[in-house]
């Protein structure tokens, strides 16, 4: 998913599934498995290193789009096709959406602010 | 169909359906011959408005479509202790999937329907556990399908060449090896989930191969491992060796490559059902709740079979599909358990929709998958334990365990 994005970076260490793991209406993290449990991920340059778990996860990208809750844009160690479904349709539905992309892990810790460029063949992020 | 001459919700289908193919990375699509569709369960606004903009734009399913769970049990409307507007929506957005064509099945356990697909069948499943099973129980073939792409898939009969759906991406890169599990512990239903669980943290998205389970079995069984597997990780197939269809032998699972191998201990399985529980100290129970993913027919009359007839002296809940309901109801297994005061539960879980009520606190389970979700999504501490441990605890209203179950040998 192309895009621009900025926003301090939240790093965490393990993935985490949007559905029963984010709640849409906050941006709250509410995996109670995860090490960044109680965290928010909304405006945040959400840096992980996988997706995972259950296939609700599109539904609940897109609902926090549309809700304002989402992360400014999601950095991915390896491809997600559900996450970046839900940055499709909310795009289809909306007209706005957020760059979900792969790159390998940046050497960032959460807190660090980031800019993410994404095109259809390449990736910048700083 | 992309251009629009099949009209514009099959357009709006098909761009998704092309999109995803680049994210993916594949260069052509395919056939499907099924879908199973899990966008009928409602999250918020954006699920149900996607859903409706098709509706409106006149799309029609193409190919057999069965639906996933719902936020409601539209059979029995009087459990529901949620919102209205909430339940509102939550219909209408299941009733739009309907009239989309796709049929009110309401389970997450299509494998249970008297029709799925066989071996080398390529289909459109979404639902962890149904991806799960379909691949590795079944031997069809489905991709990690989620919300969005399964009723796009379904409207243009379409999927990208990718992921499961081709031979390579099928064969395991991981082998588990059961190693010195007691006897009393391989025969017990409480062995898959959490063995489940644990494949999901060490495989994440690999293709695990697992060696020693016993050669008897059942689906059930691999249903549990396979839904714990796919909450913990996203493991979308495995090969049971010896049991499962591609899995004749070790070296047809891998194709023959060398893999990297993890054991499987009694101390591992011990500790992994540990993490998977989250109510320490204390044992009084508020409820026990049964049937994720959705009880087949064998597992309603062993619950049956177990009551006896008696009340439990805290609530009981289980889930299961409509049709798995009508046929218990004609076997006169439903009434054996309406008569011990079993909540049965059908077309939703009781994760997903507010029911539990005041039964909030400690619940028990048997699902690896319930008890994954359970505390985030409706604020209850789990407790994990075999069915028969489940019923004997809901007899006395606080944990019972059997403890010779996780000794070693």
């Amino acid at each position: 998913m192309a895009g621009d994005a900025q926003g301090p970076a939240l790093v965490l260490d393990e993935p985490l599934s949007f559905w029963g793991g984010v709640d849409p209406a906050t941006g709250d993290i509410i995996d109670v498995h995860h090490p960044q449990c109680d965290a928010n991920v909304a405006g945040c340059v959400l840096v992980m290193p996988s997706g995972r778990g259950s296939s609700s996860s599109s539904s609940v990208l897109a609902e926090a789009i549309r809700a304002g809750t989402a992360p400014a844009a999601i950095v991915l160690g390896e491809p997600d096709p559900i996450l970046a479904l839900g940055a499709i349709v909310a795009r289809e539905l909306y007209g706005r959406t957020i760059p979900v992309v792969v790159a390998p892990m940046p050497a960032v810790r959460t807190g660090d602010v980031l800019t993410v460029r994404a095109r259809a063949d390449a990736v910048r992020i700083d | 169909m992309f251009a629009g001459e099949d009209g514009e919700a099959a357009a709006f289908a098909m761009r998704i359906v092309v999109e995803m193919a680049g994210v993916v990375g594949a260069d052509r699509l395919i056939d499907v011959t099924a879908a199973h569709v899990d966008g009928c369960l409602y999250h918020g606004i954006a699920g149900l408005e996607f859903a409706e903009r098709l509706v409106t734009a006149g799309a029609r399913v193409r190919v057999p479509t069965t639906l996933n769970v719902g936020y409601l049990d539209l059979l029995h409307p009087e459990r529901y202790r949620g919102d209205k507007p909430t339940a509102a929506n939550a219909r209408r957005q299941m009733d739009a999937y309907v009239e989309m064509g796709c049929r009110p099945t309401w389970t997450c356990a299509p494998y249970q329907l008297a029709e799925r697909p066989g071996l080398g069948e390529h289909v459109a499943w979404a639902e962890s556990n149904a991806i799960v099973f379909c691949n590795s129980v079944l031997g069809a073939r489905t991709a990690r399908y989620g919300d969005f792409i399964d009723i796009a898939a379904a409207i243009t009969g379409r999927v990208p060449l990718a992921g499961l759906h081709r031979d390579e991406e099928r064969r395991a890169s991981l082998l588990i090896r059961l190693e010195g599990i007691p006897e009393r512990l391989l025969a017990s239903d409480a062995l898959f989930p959490v063995l489940g669980h644990l494949i999901g943290r060490e495989a994440g998205s690999a293709v695990p191969a697992i060696v020693g389970l016993p050669a008897d079995t059942s689906e059930d069984r691999l249903k549990a491992l396979g839904a714990a597997a796919s909450s913990s990780g996203s493991v979308a197939m495995f090969h049971a060796v010896g049991l499962t269809p591609e899995a004749p032998t070790l070296e047809a699972a891998t194709g023959g490559a060398a893999v990297p191998e993890i054991a499987v201990t009694a101390a591992s399985l011990r500790a992994a059902r540990d993490e998977l529980e989250t109510a320490k100290g204390g044992d009084r129970l508020s409820a026990v709740c049964v049937g994720t993913p959705h009880a087949s027919l064998s597992q309603l009359e062993r619950l049956a079979e177990l009551l006896g007839g008696e009340q439990p002296s805290v609530a009981l809940w289980v889930n299961t599909g409509r049709e798995i309901l009508a046929e218990a109801d004609l076997r006169g297994v439903s009434g054996a358990l309406e008569r011990a005061g079993v909540r049965i539960v059908t077309d939703t879980c009781t994760y997903l929709s507010p029911m539990l009520g005041a039964a909030k606190g400690r619940v028990m389970t048997d699902s690896g998958k319930w008890a994954w979700y359970g505390p985030a999504n409706i604020g209850v501490k789990v407790v994990f334990g075999s069915l028969e441990e489940c019923v004997r605890s809901a007899f006395e209203g606080r944990i019972v365990r059997d403890p010779a179950l996780w000794a070693d040998a």
